[in-house]
């Protein structure tokens, strides 16, 4: 780095003179050696007093690092936030749910499902039927919910159905937890039902919701592995 | 390149999926499972009949429910959630479906059973159809694993009929 710096003086010096011809100038001050930011670590810290220790040292390595290395890391980090959205919009393609995981918060469905669990929902055409356990919103509320129906009535000639849920760990149905005055839930406040079952692999996100501070330093973390790997 | 990142990387990754893939052959391991159920159910008596003041009618009634589920579980069976439910066609609705009773078998050993009981939840109709109503009692139950995917089915069980009169 140092001798990087030098060159860079020497060769601002070298243009105020007009005289030199341009030959000389690409001469005097020649290209930086590819492997430069190996060099700087390779300078022991002592002898850099102005900056220090392992920050310092990464700071400078992002510097000195080459246009289309630079550019390659962000492709690729580009690649990986892309496909993980891909992915999510291909299961809520396949599984026609809008969310089609879902984390489990309460303990309203113990000792079936516990919080932290993850659930895969799918949201075909097929008529919702007792004993599914389905996802559901209800108007006002943020947080969907996730219970068993306990209760179905469907129309002859509309196929409309009238649905009525009610936690497993639950005392009473939920007509509680609806909307005031609302008796059934309709077709359009499921999300899904559930298919899949995976036990505590939600902690993750519901620690991550809790605790952001967890989350951002795990987001830099990550970033700076990816910036400074050089793979 | 073989520095501590490199090797806990390479430790955490390989850890995954070795247990993604063990929840997947857990899960699949589920579908060799051909069990072989079975249920029957008798209404002892029906307590009481009548309609309610919004004139929906209303029925409770004591049901005598016996099951052998044990065929259901296997390694991966975390518990078997059980429900009965009455299923009937009205002129208004193609299909109701109100469930009557329902419990969990935590274990192999519960899942033979003999159930003395009242409908646990309301029998209501909607509106006022049930005088004379033929329906079935459906033994509904749902697997619920300890990873992976969930089964359910049931058992029909045909030829009840309620009361021509409240009672």
């Amino acid at each position: 780095a140092i001798r990087g710096v030098l060159s860079a003086k020497r060769r601002r010096k070298n243009a105020d003179l007009p005289s030199v011809p341009v030959l000389a100038i690409v001469r005097s001050s020649p290209p930086p050696p590819l492997g430069r930011n190996i060099a700087a670590r390779e300078i022991p810290v002592e002898s850099q007093p102005g900056e220090m220790g392992f920050i310092g040292d990464q700071v400078e390595s992002i510097r000195s690092m080459q246009v289309r290395q630079v550019v390659t890391q962000i492709i690729s980090l580009g690649m990986i936030v892309t496909s993980a959205l891909i992915i999510w919009k291909g299961l809520m393609v396949a599984t026609g749910s809008e969310s089609p995981v879902v984390v489990v918060l309460s303990g309203s469905m113990e000792p079936g499902f516990k919080r932290g669990d993850i659930l895969f929902l799918h949201m075909s055409k097929e008529p919702i039927r007792t004993g599914e356990i389905v996802v559901f919103n209800i108007d006002g509320r943020e947080i969907p919910i996730v219970h068993r129906v306990i209760k179905v009535h469907e129309r002859q000639e509309s196929g409309e159905v009238d649905i009525l849920t009610k936690g497993d760990n639950n005392f009473g149905d939920d007509r509680l937890l609806y909307a005031q005055g609302q008796l059934w839930l309709q077709k359009h406040h499921i999300m899904g039902r559930a298919v899949g079952y995976l036990p505590y692999v939600g902690w993750v996100t519901i620690v991550m919701t809790e605790k952001p501070i967890i989350k951002y330093l795990l987001i830099g973390a990550l970033g700076l592995l990816v910036i400074t790997s050089k793979e | 390149m073989h520095s501590f990142g490199h090797r806990a990387n390479a430790v955490a990754t390989f850890a995954l999926t070795i247990l993604a893939a063990m929840c997947f052959a857990a899960s699949f391991s589920d579908s060799f499972n051909s069990p072989t159920p079975a249920a029957s159910a008798q209404i002892l008596n029906i307590n009481w009949f009548q309609k309610e003041a919004n004139a929906n009618d209303e029925v409770s009634m004591t049901l005598n429910i016996s099951a052998d589920l044990s065929s259901l579980f296997t390694w991966n069976t975390k518990q078997v959630f059980v429900f009965v439910a009455a299923e009937y066609e009205t002129p208004q609705n193609a299909l109701n479906q109100v469930s009557l009773w329902d419990g969990i078998i935590p274990a192999k050993e519960h899942a033979k059973f003999l159930i003395h009981t009242t409908n646990k939840y309301r029998f209501i109709d909607q509106g006022s159809n049930l005088k004379g109503r033929d329906f079935n009692l459906t033994m509904h139950w749902h697997i619920m694993p300890k990873t992976g995917k969930m089964f359910a089915d049931k058992i029909v069980m045909t030829g009840y009929q309620l009361p021509e009169q409240y009672r």
